[in-house]
């Protein structure tokens, strides 16, 4: 069947198998293998990208569903040679090890951000009326569906943490 | 062969005149990590369009394959081939060894009818897309004649045999040491079965030139897989080219290849067409390797004063029954504690399982478990304060060698550890906390592992330009391999970092055992600063016999290098200006490092002290990590920030442990309860509150010429039992029984009356 989608800003025509996920299309037939396949299942946010503007596991998802979306993956992230600040800040606080998960943590990490600025509540929020503080506690539930069995989590704070500012 | 003496004089690591050893610098492969670049083995790209093959597992645990129907495969869309045992290429049978030298025996994929464990690859497809093949796997129809399986491990203990080849342990005699001991302790400590759960699944990239093949695979170590394909394919290994540069995650389950390889390579001989395989993650779970369960029985006699006077671990475990591994679990104690009396050793049960293997600190990792928490029991019963009962018993020498210690910081880890973190404030009194429903305890843990060095060899080659290149089929599974051999390699020739190339991971390179044992830094980081010393040698040699060189005629030990150059005093010229002049194609040469004569004359490990502060919710037994804390002693840090990401890594390996990894086995197939990510749960973000660790200044001039030792391992080593004994000082529950889910707690806060 056929698709069309733009990518990190770029205009796709797919002919595809009707069963093809938007990560495979992704990586097997864009050829964009930033965004990782973890588990296939939704579990591990190896393939966290985002879909206009909303972060998605992108194995969760069939191509077919994104007729006329915009998707950035990691990397469209980076402005030529000038990395996104998130991707600064994960490789200035080493917030990764295998670099397997990265992609999926930093787009993850990217639209968490966002989602908090438009006042999104999380299961963390304890007041669901005023503005959301960005608490270490938000943080972390925000990024709990990334897995990094490396386990970079304290820099992975740190990194989102240097990008976001201190709690407001 | 060389001494430890040779590595104790003065040498440009220990010098560290540029100041790159030590340093924060970020991570030498981390640009392409965090921009999505670099390419894992799936991702490479082959020479022409790849065909996709997918593995089909078994499921049951032990029988035979009576018939297995593949038409409807076959007539499947886009299918290339089918293989079952009856039509896979013919392959070495399982154990070969033509070429003696091998690391590796033959290892067939779908070999034989027989079934062996649940998992097992069965049958095998390629096809144009991945669609297809999944497709089309899913249509394979099999008849099994399934035959009586041993897959429950505590109904099978009757089965434990020795393992093959060993013995136990026995230093004076511990029976009557024990018997006449004034306060004793007996309890039976268990751990689960655990998974790697690397994120990245075992994949391979395979195709053939002629008779070579090239084969891009997720392996920690590099010689092993290249050998054990070349055996299984029944060639040469050097029509093997192995290339593995980046790698998803390893922590031991990737010290061996799977069927994912041997596949990748046949299929793409077969159809003439560069293929790809990768593990699903179920198969991840069923068909690689896990750390086995370990029951372990703890017996400790002390004196009044806490001095052991009689320990003992029996460890019991299990492997797959054609695939011998046992998990040492007792092995570190022998090291730890002094006693005059004791007695360690193992037992092995074989079963219808999937191997077994090593995982992050093989026989560390679970055994500490069980002894760190007997300590914290045996303090109880002794009203002695935790570390001061460690420190009463900490030896002078190795307690069963009696070989003196190389450098040993354990009482220096647990003192630094217990002020930092506030150890003065624990109740010794059980459940005298409390924070709202939260009851709240703190509790540490001692850690120890041991300190290897494996022959390893480097290239380094550098061009006109200046360019400084190391080459090494050495891995870097995430460990900060690439970042740390460019700091030896600049420091030892004194050029700025960023002159410095790292290329790992290929088997044209000079061999180096991989990356596994907590040995990786020290083995080939040593053969990395010893070809540099080569290099050196050979530069100082060119300038000071070159006629046209400011350095002609000087003495070639004297000469320095820094910032680039090569001088003497105020003659100095750069090494770009010196090879381009003398040999313009540039300069190669290798080096290599092996175990000194007398380095095992030295008890040699690596140290920590774990604190850990959790809360108990007194209504759900839910365990909530409140912060952790781990000092260590690990020799010298190379890089401060990969290196703490390592051990703060392996702390949180260590949560996990304790609170949420386990997977049964379902006794009626044999196979995993959780193969998934859902159902086995590894530490995720929110679980992991305040984790932070710190390195004591140390130099161990035992180790190897650079002073260092691993850091991988340690920091799983004794986290559990920190944890179980913090939930024992926060509510008085004692669980013996890993990990400590809700479950466990409730009933125990419940016989409290709680």
């Amino acid at each position: 069947m056929h698709t069309n989608l733009t990518v990190n800003g770029k205009g796709h025509a797919l002919d595809h198998d009707t069963r093809t996920t938007l990560l495979d299309a992704l990586r097997e037939t864009l050829g964009l293998k930033g965004t990782k396949k973890g588990c296939d299942h939704g579990q591990c946010g190896a393939c966290t990208v985002l879909v206009n503007g909303v972060r998605i596991n992108a194995c969760l998802s069939l191509v077919a569903m994104h007729d006329g979306d915009e998707v950035v993956t990691i990397e469209g992230l980076a402005s030529g040679d000038v990395l996104h600040p998130m991707q600064q800040a994960f490789l200035t606080q080493d917030a990764l090890q295998c670099g397997y998960c990265t992609p999926g943590q930093i787009c993850s990490a990217v639209a968490m951000l966002k989602e908090v600025a438009e006042g999104q509540p999380s299961q963390a929020t304890h007041d669901l009326s005023g503005r959301i503080s960005l608490t270490d506690e938000e943080i972390r539930e925000r990024m709990s569906g990334n897995i990094c069995r490396c386990s970079a989590y304290p820099q992975i704070l740190a990194a989102i943490r240097s990008v976001a500012g201190d709690a407001a | 062969m060389s001494s430890v003496k040779d590595w104790a004089v003065p040498n440009p690591v220990s010098e560290n005149r540029s100041g790159i050893i030590g340093k924060n610098v970020d991570r030498y492969e981390g640009r392409l990590k965090v921009t999505g670049t670099a390419p894992y083995a799936y991702e490479v790209e082959p020479p022409s369009a790849p065909a996709y093959g997918q593995a089909v597992s078994a499921t049951i645990a032990r029988g035979r394959i009576v018939a297995i129907d593949t038409s409807a495969a076959l007539a499947s869309p886009g299918v290339k081939l089918v293989w079952t045992s009856e039509n896979v290429p013919k392959q070495a049978a399982r154990g070969e060894r033509a070429n003696p030298r091998s690391q590796r025996a033959s290892n067939p994929a779908m070999g034989s009818d027989a079934v062996e464990f649940y998992g097992q690859t069965i049958a095998f497809v390629a096809a144009d897309t991945l669609e297809n093949a999944k497709a089309a796997a899913a249509l394979i129809n099999v008849t099994y004649d399934t035959q009586p399986a041993t897959v429950d491990f505590l109904a099978s203990l009757d089965q434990a045999e020795m393992p093959p080849g060993e013995d136990d342990t026995e230093i004076g005699d511990f029976s009557t040491g024990y018997r006449e001991s004034s306060v004793k302790l007996d309890e039976t400590y268990f751990s689960p079965i655990a998974n790697h759960t690397q994120m990245e699944p075992c994949a391979t990239t395979a195709w053939w030139e002629g008779d070579k093949v090239t084969v891009h695979t997720s392996i920690q170590m590099v010689k092993g897989g290249q050998h054990a394909l070349a055996e299984t394919l029944a060639i040469p290994s050097d029509k093997v080219h192995l290339i593995t540069r980046y790698i998803g995650g390893g922590f031991g389950g990737k010290g061996q290849s799977y069927d994912d390889l041997t596949l990748a390579a046949l299929a793409a001989r077969e159809l003439n067409q560069p293929v790809k395989v990768a593990y699903t993650r179920q198969q991840m779970f069923q068909a690689t390797i896990h750390r086995p369960a370990v029951q372990m029985r703890v017996r400790l006699g002390a004196e009044a004063d806490g001095r052991l006077n009689a320990f003992s671990i029996e460890a019991i475990t299990h492997c797959a029954r054609n695939v011998p591994f046992t998990e040492h679990a007792a092995n570190f104690s022998r090291s730890l504690y002094a006693s005059p009396n004791r007695l360690t050793g193992h037992r092995l049960v074989r079963m219808d399982l999937p191997g077994a293997g090593p995982m992050r600190a093989p026989g560390e990792a679970t055994g500490m478990l069980s002894l760190e928490c007997a300590m914290d029991e045996l303090a109880e019963k002794l009203g002695l304060d935790p570390i001061e009962l460690r420190i009463r018993n900490e030896p002078t020498v190795d307690p069963e060698t009696g070989k003196p210690f190389s450098v040993r910081q354990l009482v220096s880890c647990m003192r630094e550890g217990a002020q930092r973190f506030g150890w003065e404030r624990r109740n010794p009194l059980p459940g005298k906390v409390q924070d709202g429903r939260w009851l709240v305890g703190i509790g540490m843990a001692a850690g120890i592992r041991g300190n290897f060095l494996l022959p390893a060899k480097a290239g380094i080659r550098i061009t006109a330009d200046g360019t400084v290149t190391l080459s090494q089929g050495m891995t870097d599974i995430g460990t900060g391999t690439y970042t740390i051999l460019a700091q030896i390699t600049a420091e030892t020739l004194g050029v700025p970092l960023d002159q410095v190339r790292v290329e790992l991971g290929d088997s044209d390179m000079p061999p180096a055992p991989g990356s596994g044992g907590q040995f990786g830094a020290a083995t080939a980081g040593s053969a990395a600063f010893e070809t540099g010393m080569v290099m050196r040698r050979t530069l100082a040699e060119m300038a000071t016999g070159d006629p046209n060189s400011p350095l002609f005629g000087v003495d070639p030990t004297l000469v320095t290098f820094a910032n680039g150059n090569i001088a003497l005093e105020n003659r100095s010229e750069s090494l770009s200006t010196l090879i381009e002049r003398v040999q313009p194609e540039g300069v190669y040469v290798e080096g290599s490092i092996s175990p000194a004569a007398d380095a095992r004359d030295w008890s040699q490990h690596t140290y920590g002290a774990q604190f850990a502060e959790v809360g108990v919710d007194v209504v759900t037994g839910e365990v909530r990590l409140r912060r952790m804390f781990g000092v260590f002693a690990a020799g010298r840090i190379l890089n401060a920030k990969t290196a703490k990401s390592q051990i703060t890594g392996g702390m949180i390996w260590g949560i996990g442990t304790a609170l949420t990894e386990t997977n049964p086995i379902d006794p009626r197939y044999g196979s995993f309860l959780n193969q998934d990510m859902a159902g086995y749960l590894v530490p995720s973000h929110a679980d992991i509150v305040n984790v932070d660790s710190m390195f004591l200044d140390e130099v161990d001039d035992k180790a190897n010429p650079l002073g260092i030792k691993g850091v991988g391992e340690l920091g799983i080593c004794g986290t559990g039992a920190a944890i179980a004994n913090a939930i024992y000082n926060a509510c008085g529950v004692r669980l013996r029984d890993y990990p400590m889910t809700p479950d466990k707690v409730l009933k125990g806060l419940i016989a409290k009356g709680l």
